[in-house]
């Protein structure tokens, strides 16, 4: 990555992803740092009923826990929660977080754009937020709102992304702070989290 | 996508609006999601200016409806979560059945759906005859539809899946007639169900049952409130009682998790 470290701390990063996202995330998972200053929420689309199972299969590939989204659970550093099948998760202005089983959104439940808002809004710039691949436009105006909100952007580069579609739109609508390549994925979060620890 | 046009102070005060004009106490439900609600409707209806958005809210009864029933949930599934109602099929209505009388409360029951599906699930248990369904929900509106039983008939493919991975026996589509695009369910289901608006913030308990069903409410409240409504519903259980929630929400932190036992790895609580 030819980006300087960013100078800013962040307390929490988004991975929105769709088709083609989940393999990329259990080849880094295993390369990540165990001690993360930040918390991570996967907002992944995949059909329903399949919860328990991605949570064990997330879980082999990292010492960090991972557990599942809770409604009113605190979100803690050094945690990965994964939005449950079939709910939107929104996060509090107390750092919790909430599920919601209102209409689809993007004809994605969850849907990434709200959780990346509702982080955003409550984040601001201590968020990052990183959009992988997919087929849909789902979290391309969410990370809109986390970049004018002074958040971290980030897109999986769409060259090598296994559907572009989704990384692609986000650059077409605006300029991201780094574009991640595709296996090196745990080096971007393992580098957001050496730049939180060196500004904490 | 810009950052939320009613902020959060503004939400507060338009609450606070509803419950001093129209007695409809929101103050107690989780920011974020009534956060966003508030938000979509603001844009769906165009509102120029906050100002105006609470001019309307204040001045204008009937919207002061349309805002109640956009701000809640009304998604619902007919046999949503197939293993739930398969629980409820084995290991909950074979226990109902001895009783000679069946009450059975669906508290924030939206348009219905589930109402229908229970009503399946105890025809065809043979239970249906000594049952009783009182499908409540805050908003009129769509108790109105509740009453009509009809749904989208493009939902039949997934509700009959759900229906047969449920464990259900017979052919789905013989519960409904086709109508346009709309399917018809059975005139006799609905004999058994009483419908009813109940607001659980509130309202107080209104009888004694053997079953409340009250699936992906709960997840819109806060702590508090939930703690209110867990009492509301023990008050409301007879003993041996059964209290059902949705898939994410629990009674395992609450104050009256001690009277309970949980059935299986179902979010189905037995009062004991």
């Amino acid at each position: 990555m030819a980006e300087s470290i960013n100078k800013s701390r962040i307390d929490l990063l988004v991975i929105g992803g769709s088709a083609g996202s989940l393999e990329v995330i259990l080849k880094a998972f295993p390369q990540l740092t165990t001690d993360l200053p930040f918390a991570i929420i996967l907002v992944l689309h995949r059909k329903q009923n399949t919860d328990t199972t991605l949570i064990d299969l997330l879980s082999a590939k990292t010492k960090i826990t991972v557990i599942e989204a809770n409604e009113k659970e605190l979100i803690k550093a050094g945690c990965i929660y994964v939005a449950p099948a079939d709910y939107h998760l929104l996060i509090e202005n107390d750092h919790t977080l909430s599920l919601d089983y209102s209409e689809k959104v993007n004809f994605s439940r969850p849907c990434i754009d709200i959780t990346f808002q509702t982080a955003a809004e409550t984040y601001k710039d201590r968020l990052a937020c990183l959009l992988m691949s997919g087929a849909s436009a789902d979290g391309v105006e969410g990370l809109e709102l986390v970049k004018t909100l002074q958040g971290i952007t980030a897109v999986q580069d769409p060259k090598t992304a296994e559907v572009s579609y989704m990384p692609q739109k986000a650059l077409d609508k605006m300029e991201v702070d780094y574009i991640v390549e595709t296996d090196k994925v745990f080096d971007f979060i393992n580098m957001l989290a050496k730049s939180s620890e060196l500004t904490a | 996508m810009q950052e939320s046009a009613i902020r959060d102070e503004e939400i507060e005060i338009l609450l606070n609006d509803l419950l001093e004009l129209y007695g409809y106490d929101f103050t107690n439900y989780s920011k974020a999601s009534i956060k966003r609600r508030i938000n979509r409707l603001y844009s769906l209806d165009k509102f120029p200016s906050f100002a105006e958005f609470r001019y309307h809210l204040r001045n204008d009864a009937p919207y002061s409806k349309r805002f109640v029933e956009q701000i809640t949930v009304n998604v619902t599934e007919m046999f949503r979560d197939p293993g739930f109602y398969k629980a409820l099929r084995e290991q909950v209505f074979p226990h109902l059945g001895t009783y000679p009388f069946i009450r059975i409360w669906l508290a924030g029951c939206s348009t219905g759906e589930e109402a229908y599906s229970v009503a399946i699930v105890l025809k065809e248990l043979n239970l249906f005859d000594k049952s009783l369904l009182y499908a409540t929900d805050i908003n009129p509106e769509v108790l109105e539809k509740a009453e009509k039983g009809m749904f989208p008939l493009s939902q039949m493919k997934q509700y009959s899946e759900n229906y047969i991975l449920s464990g259900g026996k017979h052919e789905f589509s013989s519960y409904y007639s086709a109508n346009y695009n709309l399917a018809k369910f059975d005139e006799s289901l609905r004999s058994k169900m009483i419908f009813s608006t109940h607001n659980l913030v509130s309202d107080h308990s209104f009888n004694q049952f053997q079953l409340i069903l009250c699936r992906n409410v709960l997840i819109y409240f806060d702590k508090d409130l939930q703690a209110k409504v867990f009492n509301l519903f023990d008050q409301s259980l007879e003993n041996l009682g059964f209290l059902a929630l949705g898939t994410k929400e629990t009674l395992r932190f609450s104050s009256i998790a001690s009277n309970f036992r949980q059935l299986n790895s179902e979010k189905i609580w037995r009062k004991v």
